[in-house]
């Protein structure tokens, strides 16, 4: 199937959607018929999978932008619309959930034993309103999903979690909803801006930086124009690509669209909802109480699908709705140094639960904290190579975190202790564990041949790039991630057997085995093979580079510092020497300012690798190159 | 904007003869007309029958309800384009805006009277009066909103209060519902003379009581003498008050929670949405129709009512939900967020721009679901013995009854502005008339206002919390449901819920509603403006 056919019957919705129609299906089971309650959900799951791989196979990665487009009016008054829209970027992270939504749930066969019918009712919900954010093309249906995926892991904690589960699930909603609001607070104001009458007689210059993104993506071109066409009748819109033209339009005078001082206060806005999701340094207090609380399966949704929203709100909306905010080396220094400080200290914090024993959840969740600062340094490195790697990275770390979680898990429910020193030599009674924990802790620490190397390269080649203290202080988070996580395999599984209770404890079941091995596959596959997941995002990561520098008056794209600038320059210099900027006056409509669009190239990312594009410079020329790939 | 010269035209015409008289009142009053023969119906009811066939009169109330609403819809449709029509005298108009507020009124009091028949049982005071007072209340909610004129807004207003005065003392039997009716008519009676008091000083100045002559007289006025700025500004504030009054607004709050409390569980959930909706149009009337031209300030150095409505909102959302924050009791902590919905409401008349009145409508309209199937679930927890109206009696109800636990949880999300419910819409469009207007002080209250979002969700979050708790061990007897009451709160929980996935119908008639009401002017400063018009020039560039 091509992505027109898919696009034509409405793919992306049918994946959007058939979990909540699972949903209703298991709630019309009765609730004492447990058996089949979990039969449907497990199977509900795996077909939920299964839909999204056409999106990851079809997706067309010569034409690049946003694909399996759907469009439907929703709230014409006010211009928001059922608009549903995918790239490389978006279908990683869906098909991520997916799996890990079908791994939760397996995981969770024997684990819940109270209220089950609910249990998969919300575990389902929050796959499609996950699925749903990552899907969603419009930024009022963003933000739709994006809240009300809170409610069912509110649930999720605070009725199947530990102890002090129902402050843990307050804590959670209150701290990631005072973020969202605070975003809200940033919407309202971009749609304030897309109802300006200044934006309105300025549409042409709107249009202008739409047709560079758009290129020859029909689909996307199309969208934009609805939503062009829905500013100029004075409604506003939310259309994604639309507001990524408005970030990106140029008024003839050269300035921005939309100010620079605007620009900051709305990154400030986006910031504070992205940032406690992520969660970054010092937004992250809700996190460890969460995890520790959650049940396995919603540690696993948390850890491994919705953090990854905060990420790929940066990514989406940030990066390319304001791109002059998001290069302003004030806010990069800002938010690169909060990333850097998240790195370091949820490292040491994961140290310290290591060197006194403590709960092995919170040691998790402290490294989550350090995994997705690095995700973030990635992003800000504003480079293909670290918007790559940071996607690549949000991937693996769904993959090694959720394994992590789930031994975790494996373990307290033989155990129902997560306390470290209550284990020990585990290595010798529970072979198949050992190895496959081993396999998920050697992800998580990036060794070579395994997903986490690919990912951690490309992030610290991208920030070298935009500052070589960014890499070092990266390459140090990933020393600390190597040290706590071997002592933590350590503690559990070498030495002597101390406890009596653990010489008996049972090895993996086959259920187990059934929903570790997928994860342990796709470690290797990522680490062996990468080049299929990463060609899914490299257009996108250089697209998003692009759209963050590629605009009058920044000289240089990929380097965001006055020494990378320079050598970027000089090498820049020796090469326009040999090639001439391949500059089409062809491609200009006659109605378009030529200040709008000062490059010149109305397809910036040609699908033929063409060094002359002035998108794709030669010192970065896409990321991972041969070299990576074993 | 495009009604108002029509609108003194008519005004100006002479009284009109008696059968023209009659003929007025059937094209414009026939709602009110058909209440007020079902409201004696319902009394007649009460006197006549025994003890044990008194619903009957609940019953007719509610087919009075239904054909008003039918005369409301038939008055939309048939003349709808001949909108908005002034009569009895230029004392009454009818236009889109208040046919939303009637149909709010008619819709609240059904729903009112579905959740009410089983209390009453459970209290014991099932009498037919009852059902006649919440019409009566009802006929004044209609008629406030089609006030064209400071008395007839006052009378319709003092018939509202009358009635739900009444109401809240009820439970004849019951010292909590004595003393809220006493401190709820001192009260009232007091800012029903503030309100009076400020009326006469702004009569006083403009020398009319006709909303369209006032908002023509006052610039005039106050351009004349010096005394006249003085007058109106006290006339201004003490309006102010007398509103915040009936809106509950903090700091003029204080009867709310002990009102709240005191008054039988249906008629403060009818208070919260009926009486509270009338209000916010008594408030409309007054200050949008009437004293439009004074919005941004009175005179030199008097400064309009908008930046009072802004502080007070401000104040009531603060006050209402930091307040709310420490109850133990759900009446009172409703009673506390009414507070502090109040205060987002009157967001949308401090914007003063098509979104916010359309936002205050559609706000009100969304309120009026998700407050009454609020107090729907708090009413079936009142049963025997129970009181049922702490917070803790919330605890464990997921286990006894989930289609109830999942309701209450819909509505606490809809009143705290979660997506996907029609709070979130609602919210949305206040929110965003502001950030629309684009003074920094209107954002700042915007910012302001989601902030509070974020507190309010905590303690909407308790009664989720309760509910999925477990339930401790010891039996406890059945909801006290009825087929009203589990209709009343299911439509609620459905409208909460549909209204949230797609507004756009619910839109469309707010803005109709909104249409006519006079915008703020544009403030922004000259030089904001000069830069506009620099970037629009911008498009005749070079091309």
């Amino acid at each position: 199937m091509t992505e027109r056919a898919l696009a034509d019957i409405n793919w992306l919705s049918i994946v959007v959607w058939l979990p909540i129609a699972a949903a209703l299906a298991v709630m019309a089971i009765p609730a004492a018929q447990t058996r089949a309650i979990k039969m449907v959900a497990n199977a509900a799951m795996i077909v939920s999978f299964v839909t999204t791989l056409p999106l990851a196979l079809a997706y067309d990665r010569s034409l690049g932008g946003i694909q399996f487009i759907e469009d439907a009016t929703w709230i014409p008054s006010i211009g928001a619309r059922y608009a549903l829209g995918v790239d490389g970027i978006s279908i990683a992270l869906i098909v991520l959930t997916a799996l890990l939504g079908a791994v939760a749930c397996c995981s969770a066969y024997n684990a819940v034993s109270k209220r089950e019918k609910e249990f998969y009712v919300f575990l389902l919900l929050m796959q499609a309103t996950t699925i749903g954010v990552f899907a969603s093309m419009d930024l009022f249906l963003f933000y739709v999903f994006w809240e009300v995926s809170l409610v069912p892991m509110y649930f999720l904690i605070a009725i199947w979690g530990g102890e002090r589960r129902l402050y843990a699930a307050i804590k959670f909603f209150l701290f990631t909803l005072v973020g969202s609001v605070i975003m809200l607070l940033s919407i309202l104001k971009l749609y304030a801006i897309t109802i300006d009458p200044a934006t309105i007689a300025n549409l042409s210059s709107v249009q202008a930086a739409a047709k560079t993104l758009c290129g020859s993506n029909a689909a996307m071109q199309s969208l934009v124009d609805g939503a062009v066409a829905s500013m100029r009748a004075g409604d506003g819109t939310f259309g994604l690509p639309a507001l990524h033209a408005i970030g990106g339009a140029r008024l003839v005078t050269g300035a921005a669209l939309i100010p620079l001082t605007v620009q900051i206060w709305l990154f400030a806005g986006f910031f504070a909802g992205f940032a406690f999701k992520v969660p970054m340094f010092p937004f992250h207090t809700w996190l460890p109480d969460a995890h520790v609380e959650a049940p396995t399966a919603g540690s696993v949704i948390l850890a491994g699908v919705l953090l990854k929203l905060g990420g790929y709100g940066f990514a989406r909306i940030s990066l390319p709705v304001l791109p002059d905010a998001s290069r302003n080396s004030d806010v990069l220094t800002v938010v690169v140094t909060l990333a850097i400080v998240g790195i370091i200290y949820g490292a040491l914090c994961s140290l310290y639960h290591v060197a006194t024993l403590g709960d092995m959840k919170k040691l998790v969740a402290y490294s989550s904290v350090s995994h997705m600062g690095m995700v973030v340094l990635g992003l800000f490195a504003l480079n293909p190579n670290g918007i790559s790697g940071a996607t690549l990275q949000m991937v693996n770390h769904g993959i090694s975190t959720s394994g992590l979680f789930l031994i975790v898990g494996i373990l307290y429910e033989r155990r129902h202790t997560r306390i470290i020193s209550e284990y020990g030599g585990l290595s010798a009674v529970t072979p198949g564990l050992a190895f496959v924990f081993l396999i998920i802790v050697l992800s998580s620490i990036g060794l070579p041949l395994l997903n986490g190397f690919i990912g951690e390269f490309l992030i610290l080649r991208g920030a070298f790039e935009a500052n070589p203290w960014w890499a070092a202080a990266g390459v140090l988070g990933i020393v600390l991630g190597a040290a706590y996580t071997l002592w933590l395999y350590q503690r559990l599984m070498f030495g002597k057997v101390e406890r009596e209770v653990n010489q008996a404890l049972p090895d993996l079941s086959r259920r187990e085995w059934g929903y570790m091995l997928p994860l342990v596959v796709l470690a290797f596959w990522i680490g062996i093979y990468p080049k299929p997941v990463l060609d899914l995002f490299e257009r996108p990561a250089q697209m998003l580079a692009y759209q963050v520098w590629h605009q009058p008056g920044v000289e240089d794209r990929y380097a965001a510092t006055p020494e990378a600038q320079e050598k970027l320059a000089r090498e820049r210099a020796a090469r326009s020497a040999a090639v001439v900027p391949a500059i089409d006056p062809a491609t200009f409509g006659p109605e378009q300012p030529v200040e709008a669009a000062p490059s010149g190239t109305s397809r910036p990312l040609s699908p033929q690798p063409d060094a002359a594009t002035p998108a794709e410079p030669k010192p970065t020329p896409g990321p991972a190159p041969g070299g990576n790939r074993p | 904007m495009a009604g108002f010269p029509a609108f003194s035209a008519v005004a100006a015409a002479a009284v009109p003869s008696a059968t023209n008289l009659l003929a007025e009142v059937r094209d414009l009053a026939m709602p009110e007309l058909i209440l007020s023969v079902f409201a004696c119906l319902a009394l007649l009811v009460a006197a006549g029958f025994g003890r044990e066939h008194q619903r009957l009169a609940g019953f007719a109330s509610l087919v009075g309800l239904g054909l008003a609403a039918v005369s409301v819809i038939s008055i939309w449709i048939a003349q709808g384009s001949a909108l908005p029509r002034i009569g009895l005298g230029g004392m009454y108009v009818v236009d889109e805006l208040s046919l939303v507020f009637k149909g709010m009124a008619l819709a609240a009091a059904a729903l009112t009277i579905a959740l009410s028949m089983r209390f009453l049982d459970e209290e014991h005071a099932e009498r037919g009066e009852y059902y006649a007072l919440v019409l009566f209340a009802t006929i004044g909610m209609m008629l406030v909103p089609s006030g064209a004129d400071l008395l007839s807004l006052f009378i319709a207003l003092e018939l509202m209060s009358l009635s739900v005065y009444v109401l809240v003392g009820f439970l004849r039997g019951n010292r909590r519902s004595n003393e809220a009716a006493i401190k709820y008519f001192m009260l009232g009676a007091f800012s029903s003379g503030l309100l009076l008091y400020g009326m006469s000083l702004v009569y006083g100045v403009a020398g009319s009581t006709r909303l369209v002559d006032l908002s023509a007289a006052l610039p005039e006025a106050l351009a004349g003498e010096g005394d006249a700025t003085l007058l109106v500004g006290v006339g201004v504030a003490l309006l102010v008050a007398g509103v915040a009054f009936k809106i509950a607004a903090a700091p003029f709050h204080v009867w709310a929670p002990d009102a709240y409390e005191g008054a039988p569980t249906p008629v403060a959930a009818f208070m919260s949405v009926g009486v509270k909706a009338a209000s916010f149009a008594l408030l409309v009337r007054i200050f949008v129709d009437g004293l439009g031209t004074i919005r941004v300030s009175v005179d030199d150095g008097w400064p309009g009512w908008e930046v009072a409505l802004g502080v007070l909102a401000a104040v009531a959302m603060t006050w209402g939900n930091l307040a709310a924050l420490t109850q133990k009791n759900a009446k009172r902590l409703l009673a506390y967020s009414a507070v502090a919905h109040s205060g987002y409401a009157l967001l949308g008349i401090v914007a003063g721009n098509r979104m916010g009145y359309t936002g205050l409508v559609l706000y009100l309209v969304v309120y009026v679901a998700m407050n009454l199937g609020a107090f729907g679930v708090l009413i079936a927890l009142r049963r025997g013995t129970i009181d049922g109206d702490g917070i803790a009696d919330f605890r464990g109800l997921a286990a006894k009854a989930p289609g109830m636990a999942a309701l209450m949880t819909i509505f606490m999300l809809g009143l705290g502005g979660i997506p996907p419910t029609a709070g979130f819409v609602g919210k949305f469009y206040l929110f965003a008339a502001l950030v629309e207007d684009g003074d920094k002080w209107l954002v700042a209250l915007a910012a302001l206002a989601l902030v509070n979002t974020a507190i309010s969700a905590y303690y909407y979050l308790l009664f989720v919390k309760e509910m999925y708790s477990d339930a401790g061990e010891e039996p406890v007897p059945a909801l006290a449901t009825s087929p009203g009451l589990v209709v009343a709160v299911v439509v609620s929980g459905v409208l909460t819920l549909a209204i949230g996935l797609y507004p756009q119908p619910v839109i469309a008639v707010s803005s109709a509603a909104a249409e006519r009401l006079k915008v703020a002017p544009d403030t922004k400063p000259a030089a904001t403006r000069a830069e506009e018009r620099t970037r629009q020039s911008g498009r005749e560039g070079p091309n």
